[in-house]
C-alpha cells in the first residue's frame, strides 16, 4: 500500500496537501496572535489587520513584560512558573513515597488507603470548587502559592503510575538489597529512584503543562493581581466596559503564555509522548 | 486491580510506610475528601440570605435543580457541546492521522508540527479564537463581512456555540492525532497489504480492516474527549462567551462557577457539584472497565 503512495502519483500529493491544510488550520490562530504582537494598536483596530509581522515586536513585548496592564507580565510568568513547578515536583514527590509504601510494605490500612486514593482519580478541581475554595480561605491561603498548588496535587494519578512501574521492578533487586542489609530507604534512594528517572521525567513534562495551563483555580483564589498567573491574567487585561483592549500587549502576553509549555513539548517530545501515553494507561 | 498483583518481597515495618503515605493522605484528606464531603453536605441545605444559618432541605436542592428549566437547558447545552467538540476534534485528527500514516517519510515531521498545540491552554486558545472572530476588529469577521455574512457571536447563540466548539476542538486535535497515529501504526502492514493485493481500494480497506482494528483507540479517545469537553473547557467558555448570549453556552461546569461564585447560591452550586461528581464517577467506571478488558485481552 505504502509503495503505491510513494510512487508520487496524485495520491501522494493529495496526502501532503491534506496534511499541510491541517497544519495551516492548527497554526493560523497562533500566527495571527504573533502578528498582532508585532504591530501597533492602530493597525489592529482598523480591520483587516496585516497578516505579516510588523516592526514593533520588541516594544510590545517589553511593554507587556515590564508594565503589562494590571501587573507586569514578568510577574505573572514567575507566578505560573512557581505554580507549575510546585504542582509537578510536589505531586511526583508525594506519589513516589506513597507508591513505594503501597508496593513494598504490608501495613494496616493499606487496602483502605489504596481504594481511597483510587477514588480521587479523574475528579477535577472544577467539580468541587466552592468547598475547596472555603477550605483555602479558612487556612488564609488565598493569594498564596500554597493555595495555588496544594489542591491540585491532591489526586492519585501519579501514585498509580509509579505503582504500576514498581510492580515491574524485579523482586531480585529488593531481595538483594535485603540480603546486603540495606534498609528500605536505602533501597528506595539508591535503586528505585534512579530506575524511575525516565518515568519521573515523563510525568514531570505532563504535570508541568497541566500546572502552567490552570485557569479556573487561579481565577478564584488570586484576587490580588500580583498573584495572578499568566494564563488566567490574560482575560483580566481586557477592560470591563466598552473601552478598547490593548491588543498588541494582550497578544504578546498570549504568546508568552504558551512559550514555556510549547517549548517543553517540542524539546522533550519523546518524554512528552511517553508521559501522555503512561498517564492515560 | 489491586488483588492478585502483589510483591513477593517486602520490607518489614509499620511506622515507616505510614509515614511515607502520610503526605499524600493529609493533602488528599484536606483538599479532596473534606471538600467533596462538604459539597455533599451543603447540597442538603439552603443558606439564609444573610449567610448566618442554613435550613435543612434534604433533596430539595436537587428537586429544584432538576425542575429548573435553566439547569435542564444547561444539561442539553453540555451534551450538544461535548458531542460536537468530540466529533470535530476526533474527526479532524483521524483524517490527519490517516494521511500521515500513508507516508513512509515525513510523518515524523508532521507529527512534530501537529502535536505542540497540545501545550496551548484552553483559556489561551479561547483568547486566540475570540481575537479572530472579534465582532469589531476580528480578521475572520471582517472577511466574512466582505463575503456578505454578518458574524456576531455576542448576539447569536448558534454562532457562539460554534465558536466555543471550534476553539475547544482545535486545542484537542494534537492529542487525538497522536493516539490515532499510534493506533494506525500498530496495525500490521501485512494485513493491509494482503487486502491491497486482493484489490481492495483505500476506502474499502479503511472501512473493513483499519476502522475495526482502530476501535479500541477510538473508544478510549471518545471517553477522554467527553471528559475534556465536560471539565477542561471552562477557560474557553469564560474567555469567549462567559456562558452567553442568554446562557446558550453555559455548560454544567460553567454553571457551578456562575451560580456558586457570581450568584452566591451555595446550596444549588453544591448540589450541581454532586451531580457532576456522579457524572465523573460513571465516566471513570466506563474507562476503567474498558481498560481492564483491554489488559485481559
Amino acid at each position: 500500500m505504502s509503495g503505491m503512495v510513494e510512487r508520487r502519483g496524485a495520491a501522494y500529493w493529495l496526502t501532503h496537501v491534506g496534511l499541510i491544510l491541517g497544519v495551516a488550520f492548527v497554526f493560523f490562530p497562533i500566527w495571527l496572535a504573533f502578528v498582532a504582537s508585532t504591530v501597533t494598536q492602530a493597525e489592529i483596530v482598523r480591520p483587516p489587520m496585516p497578516l505579516l509581522p510588523g516592526r514593533h515586536l520588541v516594544e510590545n513585548y517589553r511593554e507587556a513584560l515590564v508594565a503589562g496592564v494590571n501587573v507586569p507580565v514578568a510577574r505573572m510568568m514567575f507566578n505560573s512558573m512557581v505554580m507549575a513547578l510546585g504542582i509537578a515536583l510536589g505531586k511526583i514527590a508525594i506519589s513516589l513515597l506513597s507508591a513505594f509504601a503501597i508496593v513494598y510494605f504490608r501495613f494496616p490500612g493499606r487496602k483502605v488507603f489504596f481504594w481511597l486514593i483510587f477514588l480521587t482519580l479523574m475528579l477535577p478541581v472544577e467539580v468541587r470548587i466552592v468547598p475547596t475554595f472555603e477550605v483555602i480561605a479558612g487556612f488564609g491561603m488565598l493569594n498564596s502559592y500554597s493555595g495555588l498548588i496544594l489542591p491540585l496535587i491532591a489526586s492519585a494519578t501519579a501514585t498509580f503510575l509509579f505503582r504500576q512501574f514498581f510492580m515491574t521492578v524485579p523482586d531480585e533487586l529488593a531481595e538483594a538489597a535485603r540480603v546486603d542489609g540495606a534498609g528500605p530507604m536505602r533501597f528506595f534512594r539508591d535503586i528505585l529512584v534512579p530506575m524511575s528517572r525516565t518515568n519521573m521525567a515523563a510525568l514531570f513534562v505532563i504535570l508541568f503543562i497541566y500546572g502552567w495551563n490552570q485557569y479556573l483555580w487561579p481565577l478564584l483564589i488570586t484576587t490580588d493581581p500580583r498573584m495572578n498567573t499568566i494564563v488566567m491574567g490574560i482575560k483580566q487585561m481586557f477592560p470591563s466596559g466598552d473601552d478598547l483592549a490593548n491588543w498588541p500587549v494582550i497578544m504578546a502576553t498570549s504568546i508568552l503564555a504558551m512559550l514555556p509549555p510549547v517549548a517543553v513539548v517540542i524539546f522533550m517530545q519523546n518524554l512528552f509522548i511517553r508521559g501522555l501515553v503512561d498517564s492515560e494507561k | 486491580m489491586a488483588a492478585g498483583m502483589e510483591k513477593r518481597v517486602t520490607f518489614k515495618g509499620i511506622w515507616l510506610p505510614l509515614l511515607l503515605v502520610a503526605p499524600q493522605v493529609v493533602v488528599t484528606a484536606v483538599f479532596f475528601f473534606y471538600p467533596a464531603g462538604q459539597a455533599i453536605w451543603q447540597s442538603l441545605f439552603i443558606p439564609d440570605p444573610f449567610g448566618l444559618s442554613s435550613r435543612f432541605v434534604g433533596l430539595g436542592n436537587f428537586e429544584f435543580l432538576l425542575s429548573n428549566s435553566y439547569y435542564r437547558a444547561s444539561f442539553v447545552t453540555t451534551a450538544i457541546f461535548s458531542i460536537l467538540v468530540t466529533v470535530v476534534s476526533m474527526g479532524v485528527a483521524l483524517w490527519l492521522a490517516v494521511l500521515a500514516d500513508r507516508l513512509i517519510k515525513g510523518s515524523g515531521t508532521y507529527r512534530t508540527l501537529l502535536i505542540w498545540p497540545y501545550a496551548v491552554a484552553p483559556a489561551v486558545a479561547g483568547v486566540l479564537w475570540m481575537f479572530m472572530f472579534n465582532t469589531r476588529i476580528g480578521v475572520v469577521t471582517w472577511y466574512l463581512g466582505k463575503l456578505g455574512y454578518d458574524w456576531n457571536h455576542v448576539l447569536n447563540g448558534t454562532e457562539a456555540m460554534g465558536l466555543v466548539v471550534v476553539a475547544s476542538a482545535w486545542g484537542r486535535i494534537s492529542y487525538n492525532f497522536l493516539f490515532f497515529l499510534a493506533g494506525l501504526q500498530a496495525i500490521p502492514r501485512s494485513v493491509i497489504e494482503a487486502a491491497a493485493i486482493d484489490g481492495a481500494h483505500f476506502w474499502t480497506r479503511f472501512r473493513t480492516i483499519v476502522w475495526p482494528l482502530l476501535s479500541p483507540t477510538t473508544f478510549f479517545l471518545l471517553v477522554v474527549n467527553i471528559v475534556y469537553a465536560f471539565f477542561e473547557t471552562f477557560g474557553v467558555i469564560h474567555t469567549i462567551t462567559a456562558g452567553g448570549p442568554q446562557q446558550s453556552t453555559t455548560i454544567l461546569v460553567y454553571k457551578v462557577y456562575a451560580d456558586g461564585f457570581v450568584g452566591q447560591d451555595l446550596g444549588s452550586s453544591a448540589a450541581q457539584s454532586v451531580i457532576l461528581l456522579a457524572v465523573v464517577s460513571v465516566l471513570t467506571v466506563i474507562q476503567f472497565r474498558y481498560i481492564e478488558r483491554r489488559v485481559h485481552y
